[in-house]
């Protein structure tokens, strides 16, 4: 099972070596070597699920830098959780990216796959870490391997968005992450994760808050507010990119991240103890109320659906900051539901952007007759954010109130209240829009429907959204084993 | 063999320093290069071996001429001494190896032959400030090293290095004079130049004004020389005028010898003796390097010429090393040890990939190599490999040294938390600048001089066994961090 965990992270490395060197004979070959490499390490990362479900916790030690600091893998329900998640992903991903880079006409597309697939291999490290360390070297790994790939179009306004993209991220893993880090190595004696967490005992009071702020800001990519800025100027990104990495990949790296440390750093019981760390909720709650209102105000595409996720990260953190097993529960789920979602809509945008060089809300309208796939699949990634049954959104709120219901905690409740409501306010006109809209004349050029390969994509990843609301048992068996059980 | 073994101290030193005067024999260019690099590799060689043997029994000791000390030089490897060493020979040999081409293109044919025998005189020097346990002996091969060296910066073909190398002059004698009137100072007082006899020696006379002025006469010579700031100024010019491989060897080597001196005779003869001598060598090196730090760091960031860049850049590392021993603590001097190394590591592999850039560019400002990954991506991928160790992104080195630097801090009490803030500024203030020349490098116009190639081979082959290295320390940092943290004991007296 080591070299199975092996595998995973090699698997990505090989492919963007076979990526690179099929791009010399043709186009067609690079596509297939991404393909293949997307559907190896998914077969690969499934193949230890059912062992993680009979309660093993393979690991593996790879260097040991000086005692005490080693790269090591361990892997838990959560980390199998987002890793099958990131690598599944990237299969229906990859085809959609092979819509949309040809539709394009992107250059440099090469460089692009090999980036893709090394950033992959960052988020299974991630998935995988069996300690803060190692933790702290993929989540480097992904925000310098992601550069490439948000500054692809070279021009300078892409160049200025790709240096707050790397400035905020760089600073707050550098300014407050790695701090963090060593003061829990420096107080626990280890950063290894483990059941319960390592600071019961040993940190309490204020500075046990103090030391989870530094966790939550400096993990830049789960863009609590206010070190959200990144997210919405990686929109200059292709949209794969915005629907792999930005909307699933490195956010979600964020979040699990925090959600991990939360669990087996800190431990949900030991947290729970401490009134010092309170404000995370509120922090979580103010970001999805305020990233909610900004995103109403947005008129480019793309921009809306990065505040949206900004929101919708702010879930997952709120969730986990209820402490109790059912909302962590709910954390992880929304995590895969909200993937499943959001990562439809921006799927849709692109093929919109594509086929119609549309990028602004106002432009959209009566756009669902044109591309009825496209819309119908925004359609049901829109309602899932908005949270409405029978999509996968549905299932993580359910989980994430009722967890909040067992603490009696009613800031969590509203929040989800009115937040559920600013999502209604800004999804739905655009849908009635699309499909209601009266098209303006000077709409530009006909057109159907984006590239086959990008509409297949959305229209299997909406149908997961929908098939995540009827099958989603698996999933909360997985994560209640970290908790014994749903209490 | 165990009869060679135990000379091995001596022949650090005798190897590159008789191959010199024979490499102007040999009138051919390419017959001097290559003696030239063998007797460095040989050196290594004997660095490696010592150091192996150091790890096992913690000191080589040599008495020269069978003379016991203190009547007769003594020569004494530990693990501090092992440490640089490895840096010094290791930066030597593996220059040139790859930097043929390089030195072939900036020095005249007919000065060749002179330039390789000092390149081995500085290496002599350099190795015998290492080996030996003798102040006055240090002071020859300071000299020794530094009379090469002006030597060796001067054979570039740039005319602007003239002035650079004459400020370098300049400071360097007033800091060896500084360090010279010290130890007679001592010698006055003592009667004794083995640094271990000065130790047992200096107790009775601690308290006296002349070794007041002799510590104070030989710490501001040194850091003159270490170029610890504010006393730096000779530092920028030299490493941006001088032959791109000379560079990359002094910005490995040149300062960390001078600090290597610095931390010694303060760890080893005063800390122990001087009262308050700990309390007064915290109160000047670490505002100043915290100082060095901060402003080398800005003028960094607006630098336009990108082998100046670097050498700022080389200021702010400086402040690091200074900055851990400035905490007398064992973490922190550990730190700085490492630091020395690790930063030798980032700093080669970054000057080679940018003597690569120098092979087909004639100017190397930000401005000149815009969009050159696209004609030379393998020496860009380098630097950007390089950069991140210099940023200190983990699984580099740069970041083993940065994650004990912050350990050490953090450990040092009230004021840690300021202190980690300046650290990650400055990190931050790294990754501005390497930035800078990665967007120059990738984003930037190209202008003209479309027929630029790829760096010759053995070059980009120096480089990227620059760079694995730096990975390797990275991932497998038990070399360096054992032998810092043994000298860290040893200096901060815990043992023999």
């Amino acid at each position: 099972m080591e070299s199975t965990i092996l595998a995973c992270l090699l698997i990505p490395l090989a492919g963007a070596c076979a990526i690179m060197l099929a791009a010399r004979v043709s186009d067609n070959l690079r596509e297939t070597a991404t393909l293949v490499t997307a559907v190896a390490l998914a077969w690969t990362v499934w193949s230890l699920v059912p062992d993680i479900v009979d309660g093993e916790r393979p690991g593996l030690l790879l260097f040991q830098v000086v005692p005490g600091i080693e790269v090591a893998f361990a892997i838990e329900p959560l980390g199998m959780l987002f890793a099958a998640l990131a690598s599944s992903l990237w299969i229906v991903n990859s085809i959609y990216s092979i819509g949309y880079m040809r539709g394009n006409k992107e250059k440099k597309q090469t460089r692009f796959y090999v980036f893709f697939a090394l950033s992959l291999a960052a988020a299974i490290g991630i998935a995988f870490a069996g300690n803060l360390f190692t933790l702290f070297l993929f989540y480097e790994a992904l925000t310098l391997l992601t550069y490439p790939l948000v500054s692809h179009k070279g021009d300078a306004n892409t160049l200025r968005s790709a240096r707050v993209y790397l400035g905020v991220l760089l600073s707050t893993s550098i300014g407050l992450l790695l701090p963090a880090i060593i003061l829990t190595y420096m107080v626990a004696g280890s950063g290894d994760f483990t059941p319960g967490g390592i600071l019961e005992g040993r940190l309490e009071g204020p500075a046990l808050g103090l030391l989870l702020a530094l966790f939550v800001f400096g993990i830049g990519k789960a863009a609590v507010m206010p070190v959200h800025r990144w997210l919405p100027a990686a929109m200059v990104a292709p949209t794969p990119v915005s629907a792999l990495l930005h909307a699933v990949a490195v956010v979600k790296a964020g979040v699990f991240s925090i959600t991990k440390i939360i669990v087996y750093v800190f431990g949900v019981e030991h947290l729970f103890a401490q009134p010092s760390s309170g404000w995370l909720l509120y922090a979580a709650a103010f970001t999805i109320i305020v990233a909610s209102l900004v995103a109403l105000r947005q008129q480019n595409l793309k921009r809306l659906l990065a505040y949206s996720t900004v929101a919708q990260l702010s879930y997952v953190i709120m969730a986990a900051a209820v402490l109790k097993p059912l909302a962590e529960i709910g954390a992880s789920v929304h995590i895969v539901a909200h993937a499943f979602g959001k990562i439809t809509l921006f799927f849709a945008a692109g093929a919109i952007y594509t086929a119609s060089k549309k990028t602004e809300v106002p432009q959209l309208a009566g756009i669902g007759r044109r591309m009825p796939w496209t819309m119908a699949a925004f359609t049901i990634g829109a309602l899932s954010m908005i949270g409405v049954p029978p999509t996968g959104g549905f299932v993580s709120k359910w989980y994430i109130l009722a967890g909040a219901f067992q603490a009696d905690n009613y800031v969590a409740i509203f929040t989800i209240i009115a937040s559920t409501a600013l999502n209604a306010a800004y999804f739905l006109p655009i849908i009635f829009l699309a499909w209601f809209g009266r098209e303006a004349a000077d709409a530009g050029p006909d057109h159907g429907e984006a590239p086959l390969a990008s509409v297949i994509a959305l229209t299997i990843t909406a149908a997961l959204t929908i098939l995540f609301f009827l099958f989603n048992a698996p999933v909360i068996e997985l994560e209640s084993q970290i908790f014994g059980g749903p209490a | 063999m165990s009869a060679w073994q135990a000379h091995l101290p001596v022949l650090q030193v005798i190897v590159p320093m008789l191959t010199a005067p024979l490499i102007i024999l040999l009138r051919d260019r390419r017959l001097c290069w290559a003696a030239t690099t063998l007797a460095s590799l040989c050196s290594l060689a004997i660095a490696v071996a010592l150091c192996i043997e150091v790890v096992s029994s913690h000191r080589v000791g040599y008495e020269m001429g069978s003379w016991p000390a203190p009547w007769g030089i003594e020569l004494g490897v530990d693990a501090f001494s092992a440490l640089l060493l490895l840096v010094v020979n290791g930066a030597s040999a593996l220059v040139l190896t790859g930097a043929f081409s390089s030195l072939d293109r900036d020095i005249d044919n007919e000065r060749q032959p002179l330039f390789y025998a000092a390149w081995l005189l500085a290496l002599a020097g350099l190795n015998g400030i290492l080996v030996t346990a003798d102040a006055f002996n240090i002071f020859v091969f300071m000299e020794i090293s530094a009379l090469a060296s002006y030597i060796i910066v001067s054979a570039g073909p740039d005319r602007r290095v003239l002035p650079a190398v004459f400020k370098y002059l300049i400071m360097g004698t007033v800091g060896a004079t500084f360090y010279l009137i010290g130890v007679g100072l001592i010698y006055l007082m003592t009667g004794t130049l083995n640094l271990a006899d000065i130790e047992l020696r200096i107790y009775e006379v601690a308290d006296q004004r002349p070794i007041m002025v002799a510590a104070g006469f030989i710490t501001i010579g040194l850091a003159l020389k270490a170029a610890v700031f504010p006393l730096h100024q000779w530092l920028p010019n030299a490493y941006t005028f001088a032959p791109n491989a000379v560079t990359v060897f002094l910005a490995a080597c040149a300062t960390k010898v001078s600090l290597y001196i610095l931390l010694r005779f303060n760890f080893y003869v005063f800390q122990p003796n001087l009262a308050d001598h700990d309390i007064q060598f915290a109160y000047f090196l670490l505002p100043l390097s915290l100082l060095g730090i901060l402003v080398a760091s800005t003028v960094a960031m607006f630098e336009p010429s990108l082998k100046r860049l670097l050498a700022w850049s080389s200021v702010a590392q400086i402040g690091y090393i200074t900055l851990g021993a400035s905490l007398i603590s064992i973490a922190g001097v550990t730190a700085s040890l490492l630091h020395m190394f690790n930063h030798a590591l980032a700093k080669a592999a970054l000057f080679l990939a940018v003597a690569c850039l120098g092979m087909s560019l004639r100017r190397l400002r930000l401005e000149d190599i815009g969009g050159v990954a696209k004609q030379m991506p393998w020496t860009m991928a380098a630097f950007v490999l390089a950069g991140l160790s210099l940023i200190g992104v983990p699984g580099t080195a740069g970041f083993v040294s940065k994650w004990y630097l912050i350990t050490a801090v953090l450990e040092s009490g009230a004021w840690g938390a300021a202190l980690v803030a300046v650290i990650v500024v400055s990190s931050l203030m790294a990754v501005v600048y390497i930035w800078r020349v990665v967007e120059a490098a990738y984003f930037g116009n190209s202008e003209g001089e479309a027929a630029i190639g790829e760096a010759p081979l053995p070059l980009l082959f120096a480089t990227w066994v620059a760079v694995a290295l730096n990975f390797y320390f990275g991932l497998e940092a038990s070399l360096p961090t054992g032998l810092a943290e043994t000298a860290a004991l040893i200096l901060m007296g815990h043992l023999p």
